[in-house]
């Protein structure tokens, strides 16, 4: 009953893990046979090169991260220099996505919305991995009471559904008229945090479980290796994948919460350019039929965007763990 | 059996306190407790000293917690600024939320696992790569957008749904109950083909075969009922989740429900309304959850055997 994913599977020869299905997805390498071992990452390496999902994703976030850091380079126009007798115009070759209902450029303002999206993504899925993972190493090295108390926080944070949260955070927190772009981009990403790390330090608790018992750490235990040592060295690199794939998989989740708070005028405020704030602006009903540009680009641009990270978590799962294609 | 459905209660209660005790404590012991109850003009002191003394908020804090408790469990989430009391307001919106959630549930149920069985027997086929293909970009497209674009080209265009559901009405919540699936039609379609795929590997699945059981008995008898379980169990959470993500979909169609109301507290800074019906929303999703728990206990003995 060999299953047919050889598409994938076919390619990983080196190594020698022999796909076990016994043996959990972060197994350590054991090199046997000949040639040069590959380590799980060379492995993953060689599988995501062939992958022409984790190609195109990787353009279209590199487009998306130069969008983000220079988008002088894509457009001259400001995003918030309004022109009122231009407004609601369809798509011509002054303004190439149409202006929208009090005149802006909406291409402009596409191109500049990427920034604050991006930069949401990226911090909030830095921030909870950072700190999902050190909760999840202590609770599942450590054990003990130090676990259930870590483990029943973290059930209570998780209790709360992150839309909820954050429509909670931002209104009691409000982000004013006149708030500077990094303070109202920390408070999104600090609120995302705070309901987002439970997932990933359960997610880290069990793979330490999994690596744990291992010879290769009871040894280095024996040896007399500290407890920073055994996690450093042994348990953190043999149980980090899965919380990797996640985390990029995260990335596009929290750019599409950012936008959903942000549509529901709650996340970033203007003069903060964000897609969600267009979108938002955009869906007034009279709009909807009046300047559909304005609802089309940006909710394509976000899309793409949220897909692109989607597709990226999905091929270095598929890399990492063919087993679960 | 019984210890079992004893045994999840006790464990819910914690997290009902300690939620509930998030939510307070954000709210009124590190926010500002008055923040947004005046709209948006700060409070006169007369009703910031009112405000105080109603909510006990010179006492220690363990003792605001409790009488805050006491009137959240006495069905008292405050009063809006139009005198209404919050929780009156929303057992008037329910029946409407919980129809357009058992519309996206029910959509959800159908077309996910339809999708995910016809993937999963045809594997690294045509259908397979259309359902895969097709889901992620469901899952990459936010809820609002999917949302202004059925309105736009549905409503507007086609004419085929009323681009508003105002009365909320079955018929009106056709489309954005559709809309609210979308997302967990994609996801359901993903799960179920997964766990289909792995039990189609299992050993009795290859007795089942060699006893000679046609591949229609096969699937459909041995197989589906056993990939269903963890499907059942993610689709009955939902219910509860999309509750809450309703306030996106409530606030598109205008809709008169719970997450309409919630939008309307947000940009009326109605803080009471805000507040109260997060609070009801999260309750709701805690205690679906322990519904499905207990449910999933009945469903494969082996969980409350443990």
């Amino acid at each position: 009953m060999t299953d047919s994913t050889s598409t994938l599977v076919g390619d990983v020869t080196s190594g020698g893990s022999g796909d076990g299905s016994a043996l959990p997805p972060s197994a350590p390498n054991q090199a046997a046979g000949y040639g040069k071992p590959a380590s799980l990452w060379s492995d993953a390496w060689g599988d995501l090169r062939r992958n022409p999902m984790f190609w195109i994703a990787s353009l279209l976030i590199l487009v998306l991260l130069v969008m983000a850091l220079a988008p002088g380079l894509f457009t001259s126009v400001d995003p918030n220099y309004a022109v009122l007798s231009e407004a609601r115009q369809a798509p011509s070759d002054r303004h190439v996505f149409g202006t929208t209902a009090l005149g802006y450029d909406v291409y402009s303002r596409t191109i500049y919305g990427a920034r604050a999206s991006i930069l949401v993504g990226v911090f909030s899925s830095l921030v909870t991995a950072l700190v999902g993972t050190v909760i999840g190493l202590i609770s599942g090295f450590y054990g003990g009471w130090l676990d259930g108390v870590l483990s029943r926080v973290g059930e209570i944070f998780f209790a709360i559904p992150l839309l909820l949260g954050g429509i909670l955070f931002l209104y009691v927190f409000p982000n004013g008229l006149n708030t500077p772009l990094w303070q109202q981009v920390g408070k999104v990403v600090l609120v995302i945090a705070i309901f987002g790390w439970p997932s990933v330090a359960r997610l880290m608790r069990s793979s330490v479980l999994q690596v744990k018992p291992n010879d290769y750490v009871t040894a280095a235990r024996a040896l007399g290796g500290s407890p920073f040592r055994l996690i450093s060295q042994h348990i953190l690199p043999n149980a980090v994948a899965p919380m990797i794939v996640v985390s990029t998989l995260n990335l596009g989740v929290f750019i599409s919460v950012e936008a959903t708070l942000s549509f529901l005028n709650i996340g970033l405020r203007p003069p903060a350019v964000s897609w969600g704030i267009d979108i938002s602006n955009a869906s007034a009903i009279g709009l909807v039929r009046a300047a559909p540009n304005m609802l089309l680009f940006p909710s394509i641009f976000l899309s793409v965007t949220v897909l692109a990270f989607i597709m990226l978590g999905d091929a270095i799962r598929d890399a990492i763990d063919p087993k679960l294609r | 059996m019984a210890a079992y459905i004893v045994r999840r209660l006790l464990q819910m209660i914690p997290v009902i306190i300690g939620a509930t005790f998030l939510i307070f404590v954000m709210v009124f012991a590190l926010g500002d407790p008055v923040a947004g109850r005046c709209g948006e003009r700060p409070c006169p002191p007369a009703y910031v000293a009112k405000f105080r003394a109603d909510n006990y908020l010179d006492q220690p804090i363990l003792f605001q917690y409790g009488h805050y408790i006491w009137r959240v469990l006495h069905g008292d989430l405050g009063t809006a600024f139009s005198g209404q009391p919050v929780a009156q307001e929303l057992l008037l919106r329910f029946p409407t939320t919980v129809k357009l959630a058992l519309i996206a549930v029910g959509v959800e149920a159908v077309v996910g696992i339809l999708a995910g069985v016809l993937a999963g027997i045809r594997k690294g086929r045509f259908l397979d790569y259309l359902v895969t293909i097709s889901s992620l970009v469901v899952i990459s497209v936010p809820i609002f957008v999917i949302g202004g674009l059925a309105q736009l080209v549905f409503g507007l265009r086609l004419g085929l749904f009323p681009v508003t559901a105002t009365q909320g009405t079955i018929g009106q919540l056709i489309m954005p109950g559709l809309v609210l699936g979308a997302l967990s039609v994609a996801y359901v379609a993903r799960l179920m083909r997964a766990t289909l795929v792995e039990n189609l590997r299992s050993d009795y699945v290859r007795t089942a075969k060699a006893k000679g059981l046609t591949p229609a008995r096969t699937v459909g008898v041995h197989t589906l009922r056993n990939s269903l379980i963890p499907v059942i169990t993610f689709i009955g959470y939902d219910i509860g989740a999309l509750m809450g993500g309703a306030v996106v979909t409530e606030r598109i169609f205008n809709i008169n429900g719970i997450g309409g109301y919630l939008y309307r507290g947000i940009t009326l800074k109605d803080g009471s309304i805000v507040v109260g019906t997060v609070t009801c929303l999260v309750l709701i999703y805690l205690l679906v959850n322990l519904l499905v728990d207990v449910l999933y206990g009945v469903l494969d003995p082996r969980i409350s055997n443990d």
